[in-house]
């Protein structure tokens, strides 16, 4: 019998097992997938959003601003990557300014620091790519960016660390109420607890529907983004919005972690709710929309092009609140629910506690996680690390310098990744202008030998695809 | 530790010109390769066709490598595998390391760039729709196939007609897979002819020149089938001339692209058009005794021109180690009409004692048709060609007396006979 | 009348080989593609280049060749026979297989040193 299952890994379940696993809690976390972070965690915009956008008084609100503050804190602990860049919303228009006007009020209303409206000439000396037809901006200097699965990788590993059990493959089937508690199905077998929560982002109307009367639907939208190579990064130093209209924040382009510019998204609904698929009209509308923005971004220097599902709903504020007896939503988290994750996080173990559930100090909690990058180190920190293990000293990524020490250090991280992509998420292999091609091979070898598994059981991704189909030279040869 | 001579990859541009230099009498040499051996990309190459020029032989890229990879072995030059360059500065110090011998900074009097290009890859090319596996560069496909002995997929489609792409249909077709069809953007291949032939029409695998890939579409995360469109002159897909094939490989053979990140950041100029160093008549770039030879300096056709190019390199770096920095003013050579670009881009008249190599390609096919060099407004000379290709570089000699009449700069201009 | 692609050099010539009038071939540029679409029609030659399994090296295959051109139409043949090879390290580079592959009068050789 567990405390708390946590339906969900995704930003969401990672940060509400973290804050969870501070205590005495024994506390499992169900993800279908066969990693974590695999949904809108692993793409989206990646920015901490400063939080003048939401309606002051809403969850979303209060949450997005307390979630800005944290981040920093919480990234320094947990050695995630985090940039406080600095966000600027663009006014192009009469009709823009009035809105940037309108999103500065809304901003102090909702408490956040440092926000300034400033004049076309400090847009163009803060951002000189910006086009000249800029009338002016709000500058919010608290938003940063982050690396958003890391982000979840990190507070889901310390979770692990600290006892929590992280159970993959194990899609929820079905739910029932057991005494106080719930059983619940999975894929992998049958799993009781005291308390519930739905973190499982756009299905969690769903898993709601399992225990309780429909209350609300999501609907699920997708965007397309380019993510540019590290020679078109000079083109913007902070994120760049244009004006919030009633489908979403709009196109931005902004800087990552990782050193490359990111573009988009569109916003298009769809019924599909996994299939996250680009399309030519996705990527022509993000390119025509970023043009107004900066227009000049050199395409040619594009190195992949993605797309993300947001767990929107037809409630216009996160839905936090009990669903039913020990059964707590946090649901319909979209943007900004990255920015939001560790005060969602707060805020559910706040209702938790009220509720009944017993929060005592976990005296062997640990808080810190420590992650080895090869590449940012000092010359004599290099000289220790491969004196320490050669293998800090074979580079297998070519364009993020990434060693196979870092491989391996990720395939025996807390939470081991089963999938080249797990590798890429957790070390950054592939992740540069190669896209894999040269170290794709070399680490699918690594992830084989470490593991024990054959070449052909390797996985890029999600179950079912396998990278190699079977052996040269075995008879394969056909007339 | 200090060297007369680093070079920098150890595939074929590498071994040449480490070996031209120590014939060129220098002798503390040392070859930084990051795989666990030389050769190069020749060593999953397996196919035949290599050394048509330099061995009047059709050997294969193994064998080709295999024959510099002997005459280094004869001489003292220094071989250091599973070693990574890090960064290289401009005081010509290269920071590497290994798992054998760690962290380490040597300096160099004179360093060669040879680090060879990459794949471009479907996020360069954007093609929509989702990501699954199955979709490879045909370099990686061919380095499971032919290094490791895996097979990639079952049943094949492959974006793009250069000879990687080619080679792979061929490949696959005789490991037992089928190869659906090869799709070209531009209306013509970005392969040589005789691929075309031995590589498709063999097998009767179809060519569809001026097509694209439009869509990408994944059954349980693994590829499962593309679509395909005609394009028009702007290479815009037609509405209405889709095909779907069910496949579950897409190999992408969509270009090369020279690796010169570490060029980059040592500050060394860069020419947009070939993505190399820009370089002079001996291939030195813009830090005197950094030189580039091979695919990191453009993408070359065929290796035994890789290699003539990169023993140019090695005898000028060891020039400019046992006589310093040539000297005199450059002349600019200009891509003009018809041409893309030109390797080098400079040349020192002073520092030409025969004549100066000219490599460039031209952006369409081209019949009966001449190369102009013209400078200050005036022609300075004539060559004919029967055929050019874009797929096929093209090589013209401009004697030292040409280069005294020049002015300023030459042109290179391609003039295509009227059908 | 066959029409195809000469291969001997770059330019690629369009080949025309006319098998009822004594192989006249048209359309070629030099008696180097008259020869090759004389014999392209006649009997039809390939170098067949591919891999073998090995024990003990780097890699878990080997890369050989055929010594010279067999018929085209033996390569699926010439590939089923590849199938039942295993080397052990160490191979030299030229080192024979098989020789005499299908009769063909040439030799499988290693391409590479493992």
């Amino acid at each position: 019998m567990y405390d708390v299952a946590i339906i969900g890994c995704g930003i969401i379940g990672a940060a509400a097992a973290h804050a969870l696993s501070m205590y005495s809690v024994k506390t499992v976390v169900l993800e279908k997938e066969n990693d974590i972070a695999l949904g809108a965690t692993r793409a989206n915009s990646a920015i901490i959003h400063a939080g003048f956008d939401p309606e002051p008084g809403t969850l979303m609100a209060r949450l997005n601003v307390r979630g800005c503050e944290l981040a920093p804190k919480i990234c320094a602990e947990l050695d995630v990557p985090y940039k406080n860049v600095g966000s600027l919303v663009l006014a192009f228009s009469e009709e823009d300014d009035k809105t940037i006007r309108k999103l500065y009020e809304r901003g102090v209303k909702n408490g956040v620091p440092g926000l300034e409206i400033i004049s076309k000439a400090r847009v163009l000396e803060m951002e000189k790519y910006v086009s000249p037809e800029v009338t002016g901006a709000l500058y919010a200097p608290s938003a940063g960016i982050v690396n958003p699965w890391e982000y979840a990788l990190a507070l889901a590993e310390v979770a692990v660390t600290n006892g929590a059990e992280i159970r993959l493959g194990s899609e929820v089937k079905q739910i029932s109420r057991s005494g106080d508690g719930y059983i619940i199905t999975t894929a992998s077998g049958t799993v009781s607890a005291k308390y519930v929560i739905n973190a499982s982002g756009v299905n969690s109307d769903t898993l709601h529907n399992m225990v309780a009367t429909p209350a609300f639907t999501v609907k699920p939208t997708r965007g397309d983004y380019y993510l540019m190579d590290k020679a078109e990064c000079f083109r913007a130093k902070h994120t760049l919005f244009q004006c919030p209209s009633n489908a979403g924040k709009g196109v931005l382009i902004s800087p990552t972690v990782h050193g490359n510019l990111l573009i988009g998204p569109n916003a298009v609904s769809c019924a599909d709710r996994e299939r996250v698929n680009t399309t030519a009209d996705g990527l022509d509308f993000v390119r025509n929309a970023a043009a107004k923005t900066i227009p000049d971004i050199n395409y040619r220097n594009s190195i992949r092009n993605f797309a993300g599902m947001r767990a929107n709903t037809d409630k216009d504020d996160f839905i936090i609140g009990f669903a039913a007896p020990h059964f707590l939503d946090l649901a319909g988290i979209k943007s900004p629910g990255l920015t939001a994750a560790p005060a969602i996080a707060e805020e559910a173990l706040k209702l938790l506690a009220g509720d009944g559930l017993l929060l005592e100090a976990n005296p062997a909690a640990v808080h810190t996680r420590r992650k080895l990058r090869f590449k940012e180190l000092t010359d004599e920190e290099k000289i220790k690390a491969i004196s320490e293990n050669p293998l800090y000293g074979r580079v297998i990524c070519r364009c993020e310098t990434i060693t196979e020490g870092e491989i391996v250090d990720a395939i025996r991280s807390p939470i081991p990744p089963v999938s080249v992509d797990g590798i890429k998420r957790r070390a950054g292999t592939g992740m540069g202008r190669c896209q894999g091609g040269f170290c794709g091979p070399r680490v699918l070898d690594i992830l084989a030998r470490e593991t024990g598994l054959s070449p052909l059981d390797i996985l890029k991704d999600k179950n079912g695809s396998y990278v190699l189909c079977g052996e040269t030279k075995t008879g394969g040869a056909k007339g | 530790m200090r060297y007369e001579l680093i070079v920098i990859g150890g595939g074929p541009a590498g071994l040449a010109a480490a070996i031209s230099t120590h014939k060129n009498g220098l002798k503390r040499i040392a070859v930084i390769e990051r795989d666990r051996e030389a050769g190069g990309i020749l060593n999953q190459c397996i196919h035949n066709g290599f050394g048509l020029h330099r061995f009047k032989e059709e050997l294969s890229g193994p064998e080709y490598a295999g024959r510099f990879i002997d005459m280094l072995r004869d001489t003292e030059i220094e071989l250091l595998t599973d070693t990574m360059v890090l960064s290289i500065t401009p005081g010509k110090k290269v920071v590497c390391v290994s798992p054998a011998k760690g962290y380490n900074v040597y300096e160099a009097d004179s360093i060669i760039l040879a680090m060879g290009c990459r794949e471009r890859t479907r996020g360069a090319i954007g093609i929509p729709g989702d990501r699954p596996s199955g979709v490879f560069t045909a370099g990686t496909a061919q380095r499971y196939l032919n290094l490791e002995g895996y097979m990639c997929g079952q049943r094949a489609v492959i974006l793009g007609s250069g000879d990687i792409g080619l080679i792979m249909a061929r490949r696959l077709t005789l490991e037992g897979a089928k190869v659906l069809a090869c799709v070209e953007v531009m209306p013509y291949s970005g392969g040589l002819s005789r691929n075309i032939a031995q590589c498709l029409n063999d097998f009767g695998i179809p060519l569809y020149l001026s097509h694209t890939v439009t869509d990408v579409r994944a059954q349980n995360g693994r590829l499962c089938g593309v679509t395909v469109c005609a394009v028009d002159e702007k290479r815009h897909p037609i509405k209405g001339t889709e095909m779907d094939f069910e496949c579950d490989t897409l190999l992408l053979s969509v270009g090369l692209i020279p690796e010169n990140e570490l060029t980059r950041e040592a500050g060394i100029e860069i020419d947009p058009r070939t993505n190399g160093a820009r370089v002079y008549e001996n291939m030195e770039t813009s830090l005197p005794g950094v030189f580039a030879c091979g695919n990191v300096c453009h993408v070359h056709d065929l290796v035994d021109y890789v290699s003539d190019e990169s023993e140019r390199a090695g005898k000028a770096a060891a020039e400019y180690v046992k006589h310093g920095e040539a000297s005199g003013a450059a002349l600019e050579i200009k891509a003009g009409s018809g041409v893309t670009y030109t390797v080098p881009q400079h040349i020192r008249p002073g520092n030409v004692e025969k004549s100066a190599d000219v490599f460039f390609r031209v952006n369409r096919i081209m019949q009966k048709s001449a190369i102009v060099l013209c400078s200050g407004g005036a022609e300075l000379a004539r060559f004919r060609r029967e055929h050019m290709a874009p797929g096929e570089m093209e090589h013209i000699m401009l004697p030292a007396a040409l280069l005294k009449n020049a002015q300023g700069e030459i042109t290179v201009s391609t003039e295509e006979a009227q059908a | 009348m066959k029409e195809l692609i000469c291969i001997v050099c770059p330019r690629g010539c369009h080949l025309k080989v006319d098998e009822e009038n004594g192989y006249a071939v048209t359309g070629n540029s030099c008696p180097r593609g008259e020869q090759y679409g004389r014999n392209e029609i006649k009997d039809p030659r390939r170098v067949l280049t591919s891999t073998v399994k090995i024990n003990g090296a780097a890699y878990r295959r080997c890369p050989v060749r055929t010594s010279a051109a067999i018929k085209k139409g033996d390569l699926f043949n010439a590939m089923k026979e590849l199938n039942g090879v295993t080397l052990t390290s160490p191979v030299k580079r030229g080192d024979v297989v098989i020789s005499n592959i299908l009769s063909s009068g040439a030799d499988l050789i290693v391409t590479k040193d493992m």
